[in-house]
């Protein structure tokens, strides 16, 4: 059994929280990189070198990459092995996050949903755990903006759909959102598991790299073919037209019921902000 | 690109054609989903906003705080959709900008070519260097709603596409 105090926990996701809110990851900056070479419309082009010119000013000037600082998504692996002394887990994560968003002047984005009163400090963070092997905490934060999250849709098709109904759910979401998400957009896919569990697959699914495969080579597949259908849309960077309205999808899959196939998809935009650390 | 001075002259709305792309200096006013729900509930009881709407622009956005040294935090546009259902009544009353990013609804746009006035899009997720754009920072009204009270900015050099012009001409709708 290793003992970890809950200060350590609280002083990594402040650190996280930071080093997310930033700046984008670098595959994300690859993309929109790769996409500004590739796109041939003004405008389009126009957006992308912004997008580009904005995180060089984030680093320089060491703000937020964008003033949607999101809500802290903290997805927690904790080793059973693990025993926390202190606070309450969640409270040393809420307590983190408290801290960073004061600290690095990032936007206070949480309130009541129907008073709207601000929480005022970005808490509560929503907090997924997972029990796995071992005597380590592994913690991923992922600050979640709205504009896209607005754009998410959950699809409980029926099984005959297949994976074609797999791939139309995940073009369609990206259609209807048309320029409302800040295209060019990442796509998260959860594919099976129960209503809730397929939204968190596909949540899970924007953590991983941008331009990552599934190692399941029919879920490959589906990542796939459903981006280039995406790039056939002309929605392009901004709405403003072009062959880049999604710069990758990712998926996720679990087992699910014989009666059903859920899809869930989980928009991100083109400011691709994770972090990840060990304890 | 063209410069274009805030507030706007009709002159320079009459001017502006949708696709290209303009620098904003001058003065501007943020409000976005609880600011614009709260000038309405000023409206619908009758009552005098804290400040004119008329040839103002709006810039639909919630600022990061402010760091030591600077006007404003970051600060990028949000998604103007949401601001639809209140926008034409504010047209209504002569604002005459908005600045926001993403398509808006038919009766916006109506609303747009019947006032003659304009949507830019700034881009979406550029709050590093729409932040640094803003020079001066001053608190209107609503401060109990944080980053979303009504802010009046002084911008320089503010990049933006004409979305919707005065005509109906729109990007969006290529």
């Amino acid at each position: 059994m290793r003992r970890i105090h809950s200060s350590e926990i609280e002083n990594a996701v402040y650190a996280l929280t930071k080093e997310a809110c930033l700046g984008l990851i670098p595959s994300c900056k690859a993309a929109l990189e790769r996409a500004a070479d590739e796109e041939k419309g003004e405008s389009a082009k126009f957006a992308l070198d912004t997008l580009l010119q904005n995180a060089e000013i984030a680093k320089q000037e060491n703000m937020a990459v964008c003033q949607d600082t999101g809500y802290a998504v903290v997805l927690a692996e904790i080793g059973q092995d693990v025993q926390i002394e202190g606070e309450l887990f969640a409270d040393a994560v809420n307590a983190g996050v408290r801290r960073a968003y004061e600290d690095f002047c990032f936007r206070k984005s949480i309130c009541d949903p129907l008073t709207r009163v601000n929480t005022a400090d970005n808490t509560p963070a929503a907090i997924h755990t997972e029990l796995t092997a071992g005597d380590k905490i592994r913690l991923t934060f992922l600050p979640k903006g709205f504009g896209s999250e607005n754009m998410s849709r959950i699809y409980m098709l029926t099984p005959a759909k297949g994976t074609e109904g797999v791939i139309d759910a995940i073009v369609e979401t990206v259609r209807l959102a048309g320029s409302k998400p800040c295209p060019p957009v990442y796509v998260g896919v959860g594919i099976g598991g129960t209503f809730d569990g397929c939204a968190l697959l596909a949540k899970k699914a924007l953590t991983r790299e941008v331009g990552s495969h599934n190692p399941r080579k029919d879920v490959a597949e589906i990542e796939e073919r459903a981006l280039k259908k995406i790039n056939e849309l002309g929605i392009g960077p901004q709405g403003f037209g072009g062959q880049t309205t999604a710069i990758g999808v990712s998926c996720e899959i679990a087992p699910t019921h014989i009666a059903g196939l859920p899809v869930a998809v989980n928009i991100q935009c083109h400011c691709v902000r994770c972090a990840k650390t060990t304890i | 690109m063209k410069k274009i001075t805030l507030p706007l002259t009709r002159e320079a709305i009459e001017n502006l054609t949708a696709g290209e792309g303009v620098l904003l200096s001058g003065v501007l006013l943020t409000g976005r989903d609880c600011a614009h729900k709260r000038i309405c509930e000023y409206l619908d009881r009758g009552e005098n906003l804290p400040f004119s709407l008329a040839g103002e622009t709006i810039y639909y956005a919630g600022p990061c705080p402010a760091p030591e040294g600077k006007a404003c935090g970051s600060c990028g546009p949000t998604t103007s959709a949401r601001m639809d259902s209140f926008a034409p009544r504010l047209l209504d009353l002569g604002l005459k900008g908005m600045i926001g990013k993403g398509e808006r609804s038919e009766e916006v746009c109506d609303a747009i070519v019947r006032n003659r006035a304009v949507y830019f899009a700034a881009i979406g997720g550029a709050g590093a260097l729409y932040g640094n754009a803003v020079k001066k920072s001053e608190l209107v009204a609503f401060p109990d709603l944080l980053s979303e009270a009504v802010y009046r900015f002084e911008v320089k050099d503010f990049p933006c596409v004409v979305a919707i012009d005065c005509k109906g001409g729109n990007i969006y709708k290529k």
